[in-house]
């Protein structure tokens, strides 16, 4: 492939390419489209690929009948707050993981790993029990709480993946020089790893933005729900309203587009890192 | 000449993935003078952590792995006691097991095959610099970002039978005369699940294996084309081999991944028609929520099981790729 490129080949490559790039923007668009049309005209025939006229009437009518700024306000503090307080928390495992040898490490490394290959759903009954138990279902601390502990072990395993990129000797320096270890992890080590700090609290926060089951099973009252648990209700009655449906999902997906759009490059770095080293 | 044709090919950009891992054995053991100082500070900085997993994770799976085997329902909690194998029993007489069986071969090894191939040539092709293609790259590794369930949700639109895009696309094509109730029908709904679970994944395919390339040496090219070698034989002979151990620890981690992934089917069909789209894990979901704790801890036990034996290949495969790099 590094030779010079025919010119079939480049036909070939370029054909592809460029119909991998249709197939995949092609159901953003659809949604989206749908969403822009007045309620009637999204049921008429001949299928209309661009409409004659827009209209935003299914977003309004999905904040006038549906609580939908409701939803969205729970989603939108429920994931940052997990995916900031799991970030935080991820960062000292993280460390000490990547800078110090210890004896219960590989244990530990291990039981991170097996949280990824073991679904979180699988406890979904006893979470609901266990959480009952403590009074936090239908609360957003519960579920915050639930997600922080989801969150934490991919999170540490990315961030070790970064710390061990960076030399020791920056910060034996610092110590050399008079801080503390925790005062060297935050005045100097942070500063240099700031954007895998960000990826990471991105990608926290998009997979609590995302998250389902636990968030179904553990929301019911319409004042507590996320935009998952919402949009879940929404296709459990019989008749799919496909309108103010396609405006919730184009509300869903456009804040993950533009987080993922700011940090897209070191999440698919902490990704591959995380994933092949496991 | 062969110099400037080779600089065509970007330096690495997606670092991480094929660089050797830090292994404990890269990293410089420290003897500080305070060791119990020294175990204090491991200990605050893990324990935050470890105890968040412990109790919110790791807590319940282990109550879930007793509840199967016991009369835990949700209609009736007065009575919860010990069945032994009972759950166990009622999953494996229940008429849908067989179709869940089948359905999840079929969702893994249908999804997985066309996700490696495809995933395989966009990253092959993606080597080459051309312009705009971090915006290429950005645009197609997208689906990444978006929840399974949403995917499922547009889908379902799309393969709708009456306003269905699929529908009108195909019969715009020629290739069929009246719309499809894709949805209503078992098979057709398999079909369309596995379509929507191959555009979501191929983009991780991609990522793997692009980050693979980059990490293959020029020299291995300048080789294989000194001796002649074409296209066909160079990808077969120095591609392949070379990224040999990240397809196969990609795919291992795919076929665990695409086992317990409910997220499409739940968002398209909810497992129906009459249940026959359900794999293991949207099925257990929804024994979940019909309130059989014990039935559901028995099935979430399965699949468990069922994981450890992927988990044991891919674990011994990441040890056998440490081994050889080292």
């Amino acid at each position: 492939m590094i030779n010079k490129e025919s010119l079939p080949g480049r036909v070939t490559r370029v054909t592809f390419l460029a119909l991998w790039l249709v197939v995949t923007v092609f159901p953003l668009y659809w949604i989206t489209i749908t969403s822009l049309k007045s309620p009637g005209d999204i049921f008429t025939f001949p299928i209309a690929y661009w409409p004659e006229h827009f209209s935003l009437e299914n977003y309004a009518g999905l904040f006038s009948n549906a609580q939908f700024g409701v939803y969205l306000t729970n989603s939108l503090i429920v994931a940052t707050v997990a995916g900031a307080v799991a970030t935080a928390i991820s960062m000292l495992s993280a460390y000490v993981l990547a800078r110090f040898e210890f004896r219960s490490k590989s244990a530990l490394l291990m039981a991170a790993l097996i949280t990824q290959m073991i679904p979180t759903f699988i406890a979904l009954g006893p979470l609901y029990l266990m959480m009952t138990e403590l009074k936090l279902v239908d609360n957003r601390l519960g579920l915050i709480l639930v997600y922080v502990g989801v969150c934490i072990p991919f999170c540490t395993v990315m961030l070790r993946g970064f710390f061990a990129n960076i030399p020791d000797a920056l910060e034996e320096a610092a110590m050399i020089d008079g801080l503390s270890r925790f005062g060297a992890l935050f005045r100097v080590l942070l500063p240099v790893m700031k954007p895998g700090i960000i990826a990471a609290f991105i990608f926290n926060f998009v997979n609590c933005w995302n998250e389902l089951f636990l968030s179904v099973t553990l929301m019911n009252s319409d004042d507590n729900k996320t935009i998952p648990t919402a949009l879940n209700g929404f296709i459990s009655s019989f008749n799919i309203d496909w309108g103010s449906m396609s405006a919730a999902a184009v509300l869903t997906i456009l804040p993950t587009m533009v987080l993922f759009a700011f940090a897209s490059r070191h999440i698919v770095q902490g990704l591959t890192s995380g994933a092949v080293k496991g | 000449m062969t110099r400037s044709t080779y600089e065509q090919v970007e330096r690495p950009s997606l670092k991480g993935g094929a660089r050797p891992a830090p292994t404990t054995a890269s990293q410089r053991p420290r003897r500080p003078a305070f060791t119990a100082r020294r175990g204090l500070v491991i200990a605050a900085y893990m324990a935050p952590a470890v105890l968040f997993v412990a109790v919110f994770i790791y807590y319940p799976m282990l109550r879930g792995s007793q509840m199967a085997f016991r009369h835990w329902n949700l209609t009736d909690l007065t009575d919860t006691s010990w069945v032994g194998f009972e759950n166990f029993q009622a999953i494996f007489t229940d008429p849908a097991w067989s179709t869940v069986l089948s359905n999840t071969a079929l969702w893994v090894f249908a999804s997985i095959v066309p996700q490696f191939v495809i995933g395989f040539a966009i990253a092959l092709w993606l080597r080459r610099r051309f312009r705009f293609r971090g915006l290429y790259q950005a645009l197609v590794f997208f689906p990444w970002a978006i929840s399974g369930f949403l995917i499922g949700i547009l889908f379902r639109w799309m393969f709708n039978s009456e306003f269905g895009v699929v529908n009108d696309l195909l019969e715009k094509a020629g290739l069929i005369d009246e719309p499809i109730a894709w949805l209503a029908d078992p098979k057709t709904a398999m079909i369309a699940v596995i379509v929507a679970n191959i555009w979501y994944g191929v983009t991780f395919f991609s990522i793997m294996i692009l980050a693979a390339l980059q990490s293959i040496p020029n020299d291995l090219y300048e080789a294989a084309e000194l001796d002649g070698a074409g296209k066909v034989r160079t990808l077969f002979q120095v591609t392949i081999p070379y990224i040999r151990m990240t397809l196969a620890l990609t795919v291992l981690l795919r076929v665990i991944w695409i086992f317990n992934f409910p997220d499409i089917i739940f968002g398209m069909t909810g497992g129906g028609p009459n249940n026959e789209t359900h794999i293991v894990t949207t099925w257990m979901i929804t024994i979940t929520q019909q309130g059989d704790y014990g039935k559901a801890s028995a099935l979430g036990l399965i699949v468990v099981a069922v994981l450890l034996v992927f988990s044991v290949f891919y674990l011994m495969a990441t040890r056998e790729k440490k081994g050889a790099s080292s």
